[in-house]
């Protein structure tokens, strides 16, 4: 007789071990990938997508076999329709489909080129911030959760009437009216006692007196007392808040050109994947400017074309009016990138943007970084007067002009913030 | 004559349940055994689904192996595949263990699932059961507890000496996977007792041979024998198993590697008969699964639209493209196995002349002992050679044709004609034989008091010479596992050494 096993419900995922070393084998071909894919994908997509798909080249398994191109073969094809013995066909060319020796089903030879490994989104992440030391970078990021939670924390004598706990403060009443009374009741039998056994009448007297005062007592006994009562004890419990918020600010004036724009789109990137890593979920705000600031979404943020002056201040101005407005409770983690060429028309305008950023700015955000995509050795006087307030911890500074920086920047950010903390 | 009407209803409700397959399982063991006599091991049939077969495509069906990121990468290959569309998942995956252990996927219709507990259960399981190269080289009582053993080992390998190392000598040894197969038995080791009744033996045959004539004759074996200051070669003999060389001859490679290299050569060996039975293993199972099918048609438990969708399955496994289809992708086992199967069958029920002819053997003899003899005594390449008739050759256009790399043109050697079929036939054996896809390597010598090179001869056939890269890096992962320094020599036919390979 045959045994029928359904095997359905069995615990899913017994490959996950030797996906796990294989990824670990194509570690560094993932990381080297991921930038790249990072780029390519809208900033959204990049984290929230569930997969990514990296090429994975060269992992074929090598053995003793024979090149195809040499020697005699001779092969046996089905449907004959036009060939008689004796036959010859012209080879096809090289690079051509060689339908000669095309693979048989059976045949062990059968390779595999490069193909696509999907990894899931934790994968991904874990992939991405691999090695930037996280664990203790989270610490300091998170700390700051300011938002609380009343959270039951049993009982207590002292609060307000619409705390009062019914039950319980029923259950200490009878408690304490069965003991109180268990006294009385005592002393009452006593009293009995001695008055039956009794035969002297002032003493009969003063016994009845005293059963009488006795037995007022047990009657009186309150129903409620304030030993009694108990009230619902909350505590407040911090809670970590999952939501954060990223401002993403970028110069559109006339000088930042594709170059620069597709810099800036990758470091956002970076820090909104970094971000999602973190939190439940993650809100973007653009902000783009040349004289004016203005509240875009991702596709006019990244590819409409403006020209212009520029003026930084306005965009931070607006940045503050957006948080009073939207994210002012105490929910949301707020982040700021910015990204300029450092271009700027006045001194006064970045005196003004430093003044906003350190007033208004700074006290609100978990963490401010300014990336200046430029080349030149001068430095503007954006760059000056944010590098005076910079502290690495919540704020940061740097420069980038090569999309190939963009990494070990982005790296650079979150590893000296580190340093300072350890 | 109620139970059958109550099956009937079953078999006719495309979604099955418990009942259904133990229903089938039920009927067509009976039918296997009743009709087409046939032996099988007990099955076990387990019901899992796409993700699991997944699983089991990773292992080759295995229930458990010992862990490596090959078997991730092949997950990988064969979801995105599956994910995609260009590959659909069998319908069943079936191992050789005793008991027989049967993967059928969730989704199989009511249909599906007779068809796949026939063509399983019954075809390869009694395939795996009774096949001589089966019987030889694999133990299937053994082989799940021989898994369990080897995950557990190699787990704690990992554990001891780091992941990293051990995966290092399983790459190494998957390298050199194909070369690490017996494919004659060694002559086991004798017992004291034995090799002292074997010397008797012989010295009493000598003696009561003796005789002082042949004393008389001129000695002409002086110059064979050793020379005192030469020493022996070795191995004396030159050994194909070349995982097997490492394991016993590797000078100082840790006990725990040898037995990984064990391991991967025993893993090896049991999937060997596998790759040499193809065509017959998927023929006999298809010919099994059309007759229990038709029978149990025949009897009354399968209604009109169950076997319209039998006979679609049926065909779309048995579908062979034509050379130039773009589907078309070889020679199709299912087809060219199913097709010889039936035409032993045809040929011994109504053989025509060109059959008597042909197969003299055969014609008229009863066809359930042949299909059985068959099944029993040959692999593809002796199959091939001993029963594909010119009919077959003829239905399915069989034509061979012969790619020389001097010649600008490829030739027609033979075609389906009375000149042609003998070629065909002789060509698709030598097709499937093991040699026209894994290169014959041999260990040659060790030097054992220098160096410790290994030298290991190539001996060339057809002219097919190695892929030069796909050998430098196996060479190198050989020189791992030696632990000094391989050399790879090809030798044509003539005994001409033609490319010379190194790892130092």
């Amino acid at each position: 007789m045959s045994n029928i096993i359904d095997r359905r419900l069995n615990s899913r995922g017994k490959s996950i071990s030797n996906r796990q070393r294989f990824l670990k084998r194509v570690e560094d071909q993932i990381k080297k990938a991921l930038p790249d894919v990072v780029s390519q994908e809208s900033l959204k997509d990049s984290g929230t997508g569930g997969t990514v798909k990296v090429p994975i080249k060269g992992l074929d398994e090598p053995s003793f076999g024979h090149d195809p191109q040499t020697g005699t073969k001779q092969i046996v094809r089905p449907g004959n329709d036009r060939f008689s013995e004796g036959d010859r066909i012209p080879k096809p060319k090289d690079g051509e489909g060689d339908s000669g020796s095309g693979k048989g089903s059976n045949s062990p030879e059968v390779t595999e080129d490069n193909f696509v490994v999907i990894l899931s989104r934790d994968e991904f992440l874990q992939f991405f911030f691999d090695d930037l030391e996280l664990p203790n970078l989270v610490k300091k990021f998170m700390q700051e959760t300011n938002s609380f939670e009343n959270r039951r924390a049993g009982y207590t004598k002292n609060s307000i009437p619409s705390r009062l706990n019914v039950k319980t403060t029923y259950q200490q009443s009878l408690a304490r009216q069965i003991s109180l009374q268990g006294v009385y009741k005592k002393k009452l039998e006593k009293l009995n006692e001695q008055l039956t056994a009794t035969i002297d009448p002032i003493e009969i007297e003063l016994l009845k007196k005293e059963i009488e005062r006795v037995k007022r007592q047990l009657a009186t006994i309150p129903f409620f007392d304030n030993v009694d009562l108990r009230y619902n004890h909350f505590e407040m419990v911090p809670i970590p808040a999952t939501s954060a918020v990223m401002f993403c600010i970028m110069d559109v004036s006339g000088s930042m050109g594709y170059h620069e724009k597709d810099i800036s789109k990758r470091f956002f990137t970076l820090l909104y994947l970094f971000l999602t890593k973190q939190y439940e979920n993650v809100e973007l705000v653009f902000i783009r400017h040349h004289t004016e600031a203005k509240e875009v979404n991702e596709e006019e943020f990244f590819n409409s074309k403006e020209s212009g002056g520029t003026m930084v201040a306005p965009s931070l101005s607006l940045m503050h009016k957006i948080i009073k407005e939207r994210y002012s409770n105490n929910q949301w983690n707020i982040y700021g990138c910015q990204a300029s060429d450092g271009d700027v028309w006045a001194d006064s305008d970045a005196q003004e943007s430093a003044q906003i950023l350190k007033e208004d700015i700074l006290p609100l955000v978990q963490y401010m970084a300014y990336i200046e995509i430029n080349k030149s050795v001068h430095s503007s006087s954006l760059w000056n007067v944010y590098n005076s307030l910079a502290d690495d911890i919540q704020f940061s500074v740097q420069k980038i002009y090569e999309v190939n920086e963009i990494w070990p920047v982005f790296r650079g950010l979150f590893k000296k913030s580190k340093v300072l903390e350890g | 004559m109620e139970k059958k009407e109550f099956y009937k209803k079953l078999f006719s409700n495309p979604t099955w349940d418990y009942e259904t397959l133990q229903a089938a399982d039920e009927v067509t063991s009976r039918i296997a055994s009743e009709y087409l006599n046939l032996k099988t091991y007990p099955n076990q049939i387990e019901i899992i689904t796409s993700e699991q077969m997944l699983d089991a495509y990773s292992l080759i069906g295995l229930p458990t192996s010992y862990p490596h990121w090959k078997f991730g990468k092949d997950f990988i290959v064969n979801q995105n595949s599956y994910i995609k569309g260009r590959s659909a998942l069998s319908y069943e995956m079936v191992i050789n263990s005793n008991p027989c252990i049967s993967y059928n996927m969730e989704n199989n219709t009511t249909c599906m699932m007779v068809l796949v507990i026939a063509h399983a259960c019954q075809g390869h399981n009694a395939f795996f059961a009774n096949n001589y190269m089966f019987k030889e080289w694999t133990s299937a009582d053994s082989i799940l507890d021989y898994m369990a053993f080897a995950r557990e080992y190699i787990l704690s390998c990992e554990d001891e000496y780091g992941m990293e190392e051990v995966e290092r000598v399983l790459d190494a040894c998957h390298a050199l996977m194909p070369h690490g197969i017996d494919k004659y038995k060694k002559p086991t080791q004798l017992s004291a007792y034995n090799e002292k009744e074997r010397i008797k033996k012989r010295i009493s045959v000598k003696h009561e041979n003796y005789n002082e004539l042949w004393t008389t004759l001129p000695k002409v074996g002086k110059l064979n024998e050793i020379q005192p200051n030469q020493t022996r070669q070795f191995p004396e003999e030159p050994e194909e198993n070349i995982l097997y060389f490492i394991e016993k001859n590797a000078p100082t490679l840790p006990e725990w590697k040898r037995e990984i290299v064990r391991i991967v050569r025993k893993v090896a060996q049991y999937f060997y008969p596998q790759g040499l039975t193809k065509v017959m293993n998927e023929g006999f199972a298809t010919f099994t699964h059309y007759h229990i099918v038709n029978k149990m048609y025949d009897e009354g438990y399968l209604d009109d639209g169950f076997m319209l969708e039998f006979i679609h399955s049926h065909s779309s496994v048995l579908y062979q493209p034509e050379y130039k289809s773009k589907y078309f992708s070889g020679l199709n086992p299912y087809t060219l196995g199913f097709n010889i199967f039936m035409d032993i069958k045809r040929i011994c029920e109504s053989p025509t002349e060109e059959d008597k002819y042909w197969f003299p053997d055969l014609a008229g003899k009863d066809w359930l002992t042949e299909v059985h003899y068959a099944m029993h005594n040959f692999r593809d390449d002796s199959f091939i050679l001993q029963y594909l008739s010119p009919k077959v050759i003829r239905d399915m256009k069989l034509f061979a044709i012969t790619d020389d790399e001097d010649e600008e043109e490829y030739e027609i050697t033979a075609i389906h004609n009375e000149r042609g079929y003998k070629k065909v036939r002789e060509i698709l054996s030598e097709q499937y034989k093991r040699t026209s896809y894994v290169p014959d390597i041999q260990v040659e010598k060790v030097d054992l008091h220098a160096t410790n090179t290994l030298h290991l001869t190539h001996h060339i056939i057809n002219n097919r010479k190695l892929d030069e890269k796909e050998t430098e890096r196996t060479l190198s992962y050989l020189r791992y596992l030696w632990e000094f320094p391989v050399q790879l020599t090809s030798r044509n036919r003539l005994g001409i050494n033609e490319e010379h390979f190194e790892s130092y």
